[in-house]
């Protein structure tokens, strides 16, 4: 494979030097962090284009990742939104499913951990909600020798036991939070105040495009080689762009590392899926861009589900990667611009959605990656012609099928 | 009204240093609070800092962090915390100065936020997830106002950022005693000692050391290396917490006793 060295400065200008995109980001932390802060962004500046740590990065990606993954036409799904007159969306997959550790999130824990080891820090925290940012970080901790210390929600071990124990089957010490509901949220303010601590010695692989300066960026750009793919893939299978990029949004990593090297293409369409929970209306729910206001959360300014009193309330999904209250600063700024649009999908559309991708392609999405997928149902009667959409598979469904039997009324599994 | 940094002066002037409690609002009840306030007063405290509580306090360790969860379950909101403010009749010789996290702030817009809380007659402001970088339109504001936004300057924090830091801070300067969340420690590290000779060389303003500090030795401790004022949370919400309001009550107002009798 040919690789495309990261470089973000030639496809978008944000963010700019104290990590604004417009009014989002920025660095909302404890004194005690902003030293560390600039430690990491001074080491990323220095290490991201250096041809060794290129080098290494780009030869684990392809023989330990398994990289670069396909862009798969699905037929059968593409035959189902098909109109009678056979025109209808053509419907390709990024099967970053296929990554090793089962979703994208090892681009990501396996840059952040070649740049700890750079910076001298052995002992590494990381939060994670549906336990594929915990299981990448502890499988790159392992390749590298690494303490591994996981912060998890305790209502996410419990939805999410398959991947708790591979976490602690390699090695990592998963450390339960009780606070607030026990998900993501909690998770992630306990890891930083662990990494507020022993910032001396550790380093904090943050597992999403939030949180301060520069993770925001810095995970955007380990995760924009699934773009750079699509984009070379997408040349080869049918010598043009896309029309369509489609991806789900918690964090929103995935939908950043899709979207970022398309930014700039303005004949590309840019959608990402919120989760609806029981739905908008109900108020269990995760739609973090379409019902919240700005405000900051975990070092970031970015939208917010808040109360009145700027209290921030509790998120709902039945996915845990995605029961979130906050969202990427950047993907605040792609709103606000209008460059990106925002969309929910509620449990139920979603587990519904799962189970036809499973029976048209035998593919079994993860629960937050069929949130993507679900909102096929309301785009496809929308388009004209024969538009191409990229849906980013961003991680396999292993670890949901207990949740979805559950879901489904089915016990005895 | 006496401002913060008039206050704390006063008492650096003369050698001494100032004993700042700092306890949550609304826990373990509201009424509990407008009392404690006076408890302190009768004790020595010579400002009293007060815990809006927040739904996210990154840099609370486990006792604050457990108060403000309870409070918020009972329903207490900044308007109530604001209420004892107004009703404390000892504001004018012992300042308040509010500890609240940034969001709060800026969903009621800044300058809203500070209006109103300066007409309740808070006199400071801490907001521990607010670093220097993102404090320049809050301070502008505040200054406009007459409120003083203390920073905090960490064990981590460069030469340059402790200068930078020591000279845009109002009030006094908050030196967080340990790289970590608030919490009760056994010892203070004699990194602290350092930095406030550190400190000293680059600012003439008062200085506070918090977090960690829990006994009347650790106060005294930091007395004598310098510090023109001891901040002791914790300590302070964890003793008001436990048992009856009566025997909250009495536990903070001995405890503030024996810390003041340290650094006096």
């Amino acid at each position: 494979m040919t690789t495309t060295p990261i470089n973000s400065s030639d496809r978008t200008n944000v963010p700019d030097s104290l990590g604004r995109f417009g009014p989002y980001g920025g660095k909302y932390v404890p004194e005690t962090l902003m030293p560390a802060l600039a430690e990491l962004e001074a080491a990323y500046n220095k290490y991201r284009l250096a041809p060794e740590f290129q080098a290494e990065l780009q030869g684990l990606l392809k023989d330990y990742v398994g990289r670069a993954n396909p862009l798969y036409f699905a037929e059968r799904l593409t035959e189902h939104y098909a109109r009678p007159d056979g025109t209808g969306a053509q419907i390709y997959l990024k099967r970053e499913d296929l990554n090793h550790t089962g979703a994208h999130k090892i681009n990501n824990a396996l840059a952040q951990a070649l740049l700890a080891i750079r910076m001298g820090k052995q002992r590494i925290i990381a939060e994670t909600g549906a336990g594929q940012h915990g299981v990448a970080t502890a499988t790159v901790c392992a390749r590298f020798g690494l303490e591994c210390i996981i912060y998890m929600g305790v209502q996410d071990m419990e939805r999410q036991k398959l991947n708790v124990f591979r976490m602690r089957l390699l090695g990592a010490t998963v450390q339960p939070v009780t606070a607030g509901t026990g998900t993501l949220k909690d998770a992630t303010s306990e890891a930083i105040r662990d990494w507020v601590t022993n910032v001396e010695n550790t380093h904090y692989i943050l597992g999403s495009v939030a949180g301060p300066h520069p993770y925001p960026m810095m995970v955007r750009d380990f995760h924009a080689i699934i773009g750079q793919e699509t984009r070379r893939q997408c040349q080869e299978k049918f010598a043009g762009l896309p029309d369509i990029l489609l991806a789900c949004v918690g964090g929103g990593s995935n939908a950043m590392g899709l979207f970022h090297d398309f930014v700039k293409e303005p004949s590309v369409r840019m959608i990402g899926v919120e989760a609806a929970g029981e739905s908008v209306l109900s108020g269990k729910h995760a739609a973090t861009l379409t019902e919240g206001k700005p405000g900051v959360l975990h070092g970031a300014m970015s939208y917010l589900l808040q109360d009145t009193e700027g209290q921030v309330v509790e998120a709902h999904s039945i996915s845990a990667g995605l029961d979130y209250p906050g969202v990427g600063p950047e993907h605040s700024y792609l709103k606000d611009t209008g460059r990106a649009e925002y969309y929910s999908i509620t449990d139920k559309e979603a587990v519904a959605a799962l189970c036809k991708l499973s029976e048209l392609e035998g593919i079994i999405p993860a629960l937050e990656t069929a949130h993507a997928f679900a909102y096929l149902e309301k785009l496809c009667p929308q388009l004209e012609g024969r538009p191409r959409i990229v849906i980013n598979c961003s991680g396999r469904g292993d670890k949901d099928v207990q949740t979805i039997a559950k879901y489904l009324g089915i016990f005895d599994l | 009204m006496t401002s913060v940094s008039d206050r704390l002066k006063t008492i650096q002037q003369n050698s001494g240093c100032a004993l700042i409690p700092f306890i949550t609002a609304g826990d373990p009840g509201l009424e509990t609070t407008a009392k404690a306030l006076q408890v302190l007063a009768d004790n020595g405290a010579d400002a009293i800092e007060l815990g809006v509580p927040y739904s996210d306090p990154l840099a609370d360790g486990p006792t604050i962090q457990a108060a403000a969860t309870r409070a918020l379950q009972r329903g207490v909101k900044l308007e109530d915390v604001l209420e004892i403010v107004k009703k404390f009749p000892h504001k004018t010789e012992i300042p308040i100065i509010l500890f609240t996290y940034y969001n709060p702030i800026y969903y009621r817009g800044a300058a809203n936020f500070l209006q109103q809380i300066k007409e309740a007659g808070v006199a400071g402001l801490v907001i521990p997830d607010l670093p220097l970088e993102e404090s320049e339109n809050l301070l502008q504001l505040a200054t406009n106002i007459g409120i003083e936004v203390t920073l905090l300057v960490a064990p981590t924090s460069s030469e340059e950022r402790i200068k930078a830091i020591a000279e845009k801070s109002q009030g006094f300067i908050y030196l967080v005693s340990v790289t970590g969340v608030t919490g009760m420690r056994t010892e203070m590290s004699n990194r602290v000692k350092d930095l406030l000779v550190e400190l000293r060389t680059v600012t003439d303003k008062p200085i506070g050391v918090g977090f960690g500090i829990s006994s009347p030795e650790q106060a005294k401790q930091v007395k004598a290396w310098g510090a023109d004022a001891a901040i002791v949370g914790s300590a302070f919400v964890k003793r008001l917490a436990q048992g009856t309001t009566e025997e909250g009550l009495k536990a903070i107002g001995e405890f503030c006793k024996s810390l003041k009798e340290a650094i006096s």
